[in-house]
């Protein structure tokens, strides 16, 4: 039994789609024909799949986002010519919510980082359910600066519910870590591209996500708070979760006209997960298009415009000057 | 007391000094309203640290005169956020209640004969949370002060993020971090005093960048807050728990100062920092 709206929604494709495919054999072994029935049960599946994912609303974006079977990181990293796992913030130990590395992407080196959540239970307890620890972020640091140095692109996958809050991370100083994560990513001298696969939560997303080309997948969600969180916070209301995510605009395509997002990746009809091969291919390529147009960039100029995009965020007016203080 | 203070102080705080007694949050004491003012807001019997608002901790910092800077920016309402009221409703509210424009004052002027950059955040305004206006301000601050080659000390009092603004909020991160960036890349001096409460997206942004980070003693300091954590957990946390104490054993912060050391404690440190002194 899952509490995720989309994989219930789905259970009825499941068994429309199993109908089919045994009426497919018995079309093909037994001397009735049967053709007809499979055109209604097909023509039937497409009906409904456009029915529940042609529209999908932010709160059923979250939870496609959050899908069990959504690629993961390392389902992307693993479509890289070549990847090197590094390990490590040499200080305390190494966090497997965070996965990085020498990686070669379209014959071209970089570093790959990506958040990753565990593809089923055991897994999700030893990468932490994909929330990084202060020590997954010293390590994101660690290795954003050896790319700078070395001059290879950073190239981000972003997929976590936000950074750790359990005790050991504060008392670790989770605040620090990704302060200086943010720090790191603003200086870096390399071109920055992140894309968002699936839930970009708060600021332990954003430690990944300073970037010169921002990418979202199509259904995933990049927001200030969860919306459990943003419910609790100003509501005192967890269950109030679904009016908190139609409010903070999260989606891939309120950001890109609040100027958050620089593109946003399609993803086939039903979520990246019904063709996860082909969503991983078309996000590679994309990626690679924006390192290679950056690339072209000396790092001063990345620097500027990094800058610049940043410093333009946000909405507010001006009026007059205030005038306090000043030789009253 | 400045004149420019006196024009600029709170409705609020000119509400409490009205009063004439305040009572301790902590230990109940009644506190004469000039006695606790001229102690810095400190209760004079359990040394309970009161939320200060930003005008009153200006007055207790700068010397003599402070021009601020930004004061006009104000914010607009991307998201068109409503629930109970709409979000320019809740900042006429906060206007009214606390008698600022935004949940931050920044500014110049002189501490100890040193020029700096000053910011002060307060938490009477939207529970001193980052949208918009707060991240454009200390953007302005942190690039006038490299402008004019002095140090910055920011005072921060935050929640985080401000929900009604979104992603908007979040990205002030990203953009405080690349003004602090390029003033202490260019050997300008950082100074961070974390006041109670900072937490969230501001620890995890500006406030944890600086030079040197200092707290006011009891301020409670943390990335989550203690009733997320203790959901997370399941159990109650100890009181010492995300104090300033706390984060100076762990190894976070460079040092705890009571509030009525603590301009002293700052003109002590720019000394190190600045070269010529008026």
């Amino acid at each position: 039994m899952s509490n995720n709206p989309i994989v219930e929604r789905e259970k009825g494709l499941v068994e429309l789609g199993r109908r089919i495919a045994e009426l497919r054999a018995v079309n093909a072994t037994q001397p009735v024909d049967m053709s007809a029935e499979i055109a209604a049960l097909e023509s039937k599946y497409q009906e409904i799949l456009h029915e529940v994912f042609g529209a999908l609303t932010p709160w059923e974006k979250v939870h496609m986002a959050r899908h069990p079977s959504r690629p993961t990181a390392l389902d992307y990293i693993s479509q890289f010519e070549r990847f090197d796992e590094l390990h490590g913030d040499r200080q305390f130990r190494d966090d497997p919510s965070i996965v990085a590395g020498f990686a070669m992407l379209r014959g071209r080196p970089v570093m790959a980082i990506g958040q990753q959540r565990g593809r089923d239970t055991k897994e999700n307890l030893r990468r932490n359910f994909g929330m990084p620890a202060p020590e997954g972020y010293r390590k994101v640091r660690r290795l954003a600066r050896v790319a700078s140095r070395l001059g290879l692109p950073i190239v981000t996958l972003v997929d976590t519910k936000g950074a750790d809050p359990g005790i050991t991370s504060e008392e670790h100083a989770q605040s620090e870590a990704i302060a200086m994560c943010l720090h790191e990513f603003t200086m870096a001298r390399v071109p920055i591209v992140a894309t968002v696969i699936g839930e970009g939560g708060s600021g332990g997303a954003l430690a990944l996500a300073i970037a010169d080309h921002v990418i979202m997948l199509e259904h995933s969600t990049y927001s200030v708070a969860s919306p459990e969180g943003c419910a609790a916070i100003l509501w005192s209301d967890a269950s109030k979760a679904e009016e908190a995510a139609s409010r903070l605009k999260l989606t891939a395509q309120d950001l890109q006209r609040f100027g958050i997002v620089d593109e946003i990746v399609p993803e086939p009809l039903g979520g990246a997960h019904r063709e996860p091969g082909a969503t991983v291919a078309r996000v590679l390529t994309v990626v690679d298009q924006a390192v290679k147009r950056l690339k072209a960039l000396a790092p001063e100029e990345l620097l500027e415009e990094r800058y610049r995009k940043y410093r333009r965020l946000g909405e507010w007016q001006t009026g007059r000057r205030d005038r306090i203080g000043e030789g009253t | 007391m400045p004149d420019w203070l006196v024009s600029r102080r709170s409705k609020e705080s000119e509400a409490r000094d009205a009063a004439l007694w305040s009572k301790c949050p902590k230990c109940g004491e009644v506190l004469y309203r000039r006695d606790l003012a001229a102690n810095f807001y400190v209760c004079t019997k359990c040394d309970y640290h009161f939320r200060m608002g930003a005008y009153d901790r200006i007055s207790t910092i700068v010397d003599g005169d402070f021009s601020e800077v930004g004061g006009d920016i104000v914010p607009g309402d991307p998201l068109g956020w409503v629930d109970k009221k709409t979000y320019p409703a809740k900042l006429a509210g906060d206007r009214e209640k606390s008698g600022l424009s935004e949940a931050v004052v920044c500014g110049f002027g002189q501490v100890g004969g040193f020029d700096v950059g000053l910011g002060v955040m307060d938490f009477h305004f939207r529970g001193g949370t980052m949208g918009t206006v707060v991240g454009e301000r200390i953007a302005l601050l942190l690039e006038e002060s490299r402008r004019r080659g002095v140090p910055c000390i920011i005072f921060t009092a935050s929640g985080g993020a401000r929900m009604e603004e979104g992603m908007l909020a979040l990205a002030q991160m990203a953009k405080t971090s690349a003004a602090v960036t390029r003033f202490t890349e260019d050997g300008n001096f950082f100074l961070v005093v974390l006041t109670d409460p900072t937490t969230g997206g501001v620890a995890a942004s500006f406030a944890f960048q600086a030079d040197v980070i200092v707290a006011e003693s009891k301020a409670m300091i943390g990335f989550a807050g203690r009733r997320v954590i203790e959901q997370t957990i399941r159990q109650k946390l100890p009181d010492q728990f995300q104090t300033a104490e706390f984060l100076l054993e762990k190894g976070a912060i460079d040092m705890v100062v009571e509030r009525r050391a603590l301009k002293d404690t700052l003109v002590r440190l720019l000394a190190y920092t600045t070269a010529v002194r008026r």
